[in-house]
């Protein structure tokens, strides 16, 4: 159990794991950040984003990591969409209603998707599914490799697009200070959906990513949203920085508890130390002081 | 010389690198009216929040009844008679006039009905009988302010902190108000209130305390105060004393 | 006083129905109706009253529920003294849980997550070690018989969770009308402000939750009666959580008769759904689901419209800390974004 090499893989697989969790809690992280929002449902639409891949697979065969722009695309219009007709409407001018909401959402999606697809687990099949790469002692499926290399440009681009365009600077003031960028004739109404919208691209790449080496079933998006929230609790709600480092630390953690205690009691370690932080250090990392 | 009601020794307290309450030492003596005033961001309120246990000094002491009750919670020392009430007003929005005055009656009395009674004597004393059974969303900026003050009221305090009771109302309801405080002290609550609004002050206090940059920088009769010197350059501005004086001699 | 008139007039019209009625369909639906108000009820107790919502409240279920048959199944026990030790169980982990989550000062959104965390993490456990039967679940054996708690006809079990929906109507109208329920809804409503009249928040909202979670158990030991069987993802499972509270939500939150009506709507629902479209899975929760979303949008007062809106439970987004400037404390919205 001990032995370096397997350590070294767990450790390996937990970092490549981690980067994928890492890309969605930032668009749980920056839908918070802008819109001050709990989004319950995020979880919910990795799954149907997660399903989008897999019917794109199977019955257009288009190769996931092809599929990207595509998904992304339509999960930000997805997005973009469910803030501006439910969500907002919803928030009857304040954002607090909205967390019910989003948990409406989710079990509608949920359940949806058991209604539609059944409960069993699908996965798909590519051709590099089974390739390995050898890094050190350890083999990594290419897959996790790819994940992990591509949900690091993907954050590196929302990066980019918060700091150099327009868009992003109009962004961050409406998170910084709302009434003051409405002053200046950002629209706000705009910049939620849009962020929304963005957030929920994140968790199509994720999904893009994620499928590959993983599957899918309609109860993933529960599994997910908590292990999210997690690294979103721990790196600092509305911290990027804090979700990059949360998600690749949360995957390790998962990795190795996994490896020592086995898998469910390996996640329940992750859920121990959202409790524990909750608890005891709610700002998280990198969050500010609450 | 009778024992003070509060003592504040040496209280200071930092946010970040802000200094907000710096080295603040008084006293209230039991049975008067004392006014808190000063410039905006003073740090009046977060001083009245040092002082109700809302937060925990860095340095200094407050002792309450011959006790250190320094960070002391609310609610405890709610119960040994010090109340508040906040600048921005914090009604129980969905309940009405009454229940909402009736949860500070019940802080003496645990029986329901009699809490509900007493929330109504009370509120004849601030003129809210007439809006009893309103839920308190309903009611006017004055008509909230009546029901914070109503409902410290009826928690029975010895020591009551006002903070800007009087703000956001027109001066008819001032007018009205003024006597109501007034009527307060005489049946023998002690009041230290934070105050904008001159001539409540002018004509309530009879002591005034002056917070600038966190620090007391004068304190005195009302007449006193508002003539000292430093105390005007506080609130104008520096050189406004000297050029007041100067102008006074032309 | 009208509410104790009302809730004897519910009682003795349930109670009255479910005796002459012979239908076995009519008595199931009685039956399970009954068990969705408690629920909802239990709920309402932390929810409604309290203004903390909770999204993991399948724990309370869970526990008592597992208590209820390991008592039996593996210290024998007459099922009669089962339920009182499941309650009490149910209890005791309101407290724990109350008592870590309170006196942190987890409110809101924060609140509602880490109740979701704990239901998980019961989940995991309960389907992982044997006492709980693991992934298999726990079966109690089949005995009808009024001494065993298991009835040949719905009939007694309309009764047993009528008991409980009475008692539970009673104390919320002792709620409505008792110095407690006075500082609970305070407490709800503008924590800070309770503070400064003399209302201690964290015994007040343990005492919410130590009742939730009292009817929020019975509830599960009845299911178990009811069934002969629990499994983690039954017990501790989202469904549970998810229509303790939609059927508040639906009703009005905060009242005595909203979480009763909003429950017995829902389950209405389900059960036409089931009708319509068969025994698919999932069916009756898109419904729930939507509902949600549709009553939050444009009925935030839920059914009984004098239900409190939901938005004013949701005060406080994130945690409390002592230390902070005043004005902040007076604004709900206290995060920077570090985008």
């Amino acid at each position: 159990m001990f032995d370096p090499a397997i350590l070294f893989t767990a450790l390996l697989n937990g970092l490549t794991t981690g980067a994928v969790y890492a890309l969605i809690a930032l668009g749980l992280t920056l839908i918070y950040g802008v819109l001050h929002i709990i989004n319950f449902a995020h979880g919910a639409a990795l799954m149907v984003a997660l399903y989008a891949v897999y019917l794109l697979h199977e019955r257009l065969g288009i190769d996931p990591y092809v599929a990207l722009p595509f998904v992304m695309a339509g999960m930000f219009a997805f997005g973009y969409l469910l803030q501006r007709s439910v969500i907002n409407r919803a928030g009857h001018g304040k954002d607090e209603n909205i967390l019910l909401v989003t948990l409406g959402i989710s079990i509608v999606l949920e359940n949806l998707a058991l209604v539609l697809f059944h409960s069993d687990t699908r996965n798909i099949d590519t051709p590099y599914a089974l390739a390995t790469v050898q890094i050190g002692p350890a083999m990594l499926a290419l897959p996790k490799l790819i994940a992990f290399g591509g949900a690091l440009v993907v954050a590196a681009l929302l990066f980019a697009i918060m700091r150099f365009t327009d868009l992003g600077r109009a962004i961050r003031a409406v998170a910084r200070e709302k009434h003051g960028a409405k002053l200046m004739g950002i629209d706000v109404d705009k910049v939620y959906a849009m962020s929304f919208g963005i957030g929920m691209a994140c968790v199509g790449a994720a999904a893009c990513f994620l499928l590959p080496a993983y599957y899918v079933n309609p109860q993933v998006g529960g599994g997910f949203v908590l292990i999210a929230f997690t690294i979103v609790v721990l790196g600092g709600m509305g911290s990027f920085a804090g979700a990059l480092l949360g998600g690749l630390l949360i995957g390790v953690v998962e990795s190795l508890g996994g490896l020592w205690f086995g898998d469910s009691l390996g996640q329940m370690g992750v859920f121990a130390i959202f409790i524990v932080v909750l608890l005891v250090r709610p700002q998280g990392l990198f969050g500010a002081r609450v | 010389m009778s024992e003070a009601l509060l003592q504040a020794r040496g209280l200071s307290i930092t946010f970040g690198g802000l200094k907000a309450v710096q080295d603040v030492s008084f006293d209230v003596l039991p049975r008067t009216l004392t006014a808190l005033v000063g410039p905006n961001g003073a740090g009046k309120t977060t001083l009245f929040a040092l002082l109700s246990g809302f937060l925990k000094p860095g340095a200094g002491t407050v002792q309450y009844l011959g006790r250190d009750i320094t960070g002391m919670a609310p609610q405890k020392s709610a119960r040994l008679g010090l109340t508040r009430t906040f600048q921005i007003v914090q009604p129980f929005g969905a309940q009405t006039v009454r229940e909402n005055i009736a949860v500070g009656a019940h802080l003496h009395e645990p029986d329901r009905r009699r809490a509900l009674q007493a929330a109504e004597a009370v509120a004849q004393r601030v003129n809210l009988q007439d809006n009893l059974d309103k839920p308190a969303a309903d009611l006017t900026v004055g008509g909230r302010k009546r029901l914070e003050l109503a409902r410290a009221l009826a928690a029975q305090p010895r020591l009551l902190l006002l903070d800007e009771v009087l703000a956001g109302l027109n001066p008819s309801e001032i007018d009205e108000m003024i006597p109501v405080i007034r009527g307060i002290v005489d049946d023998g609550v002690t009041v230290l209130m934070i105050e904008h609004v001159m001539r409540a002050v002018m004509s309530l206090a009879e002591h005034v305390w002056v917070l600038a940059q966190g620090r007391l920088i004068a304190g005195g009769t009302p007449r006193d105060v508002t003539s000292d010197p430093t105390v005007i350059e506080a609130y104008l501005g520096h050189g406004t004393a000297e050029r007041l004086k100067q102008g006074g001699a032309r | 006083m009208r509410d104790v008139r009302s809730i004897l007039l519910f009682g003795v019209l349930v109670a009255g129905a479910a005796a002459l009625l012979q239908s076995g369909v009519a008595l199931t639906f009685i039956m399970m109706s009954l068990y969705a108000v408690l629920l909802a009820q239990s709920w309402n107790i932390l929810g409604g009253y309290g203004g903390q919502l909770s999204f993991g409240h399948a724990l309370f279920f869970g526990v008592g529920a597992y208590a209820q048959a390991i008592a039996q199944l593996t210290w024998g026990w007459n099922p009669w003294l089962a339920l009182p030790f499941a309650i009490a169980v149910g209890v005791a982990v309101g407290l724990i849980v109350g008592a870590l989550t309170f006196r942190s000062g987890l409110r809101g959104s924060y609140f509602a997550l880490v109740t979701l965390a704990f239901a998980e993490v019961f989940r995991i456990v309960a389907v992982s070690v044997p006492f709980t039967g693991g992934g298999v679940g726990l079966m109690v054996p089949l005995h009808a018989s009024v001494a065993n708690l298991q009835f040949g006809s719905r009939r007694g079990y309309v009764f047993l969770l009528l008991g409980f929906v009475l008692a539970a109507l009673v104390f919320t109208a002792w709620l409505r009308h008792s110095r407690f329920g006075a500082y609970l809804q305070a407490v709800r409503d503008n924590e800070n402000a309770a503070r400064a009249i003399g209302v201690d928040p964290v015994r007040i909202k343990l005492g919410a939750i130590a009742w939730s979670a009292a009817f929020m158990a019975a509830a599960g030991a009845c299911y178990v009666q009811m069934f002969q069987y629990i499994d983690s993802g039954i017990a501790f499972g989202s469904t549970i959580s998810v229509e303790a509270l939609v059927g508040v939500i639906v009703g009005g939150a905060g009242t005595l008769w909203g979480p009763v009506l909003g429950a017995a709507v829902l389950y209405g629902l389900g059960e036409a759904t089931r009708n319509m479209f068969g025994e698919v899975p999932g069916i009756s929760m898109v419904i729930y689901g939507a509902v949600l979303v549709l009553i939050v949008m444009f009925m935030p007062r839920g059914l009984t419209g004098a239900g409190l809106s939901v938005r004013r439970m949701l005060k406080g987004a994130q945690p409390q800390s002592a230390q902070q400037p005043p004005a902040q404390q007076q604004d709900d919205r206290k995060e920077e974004a570090r985008v």
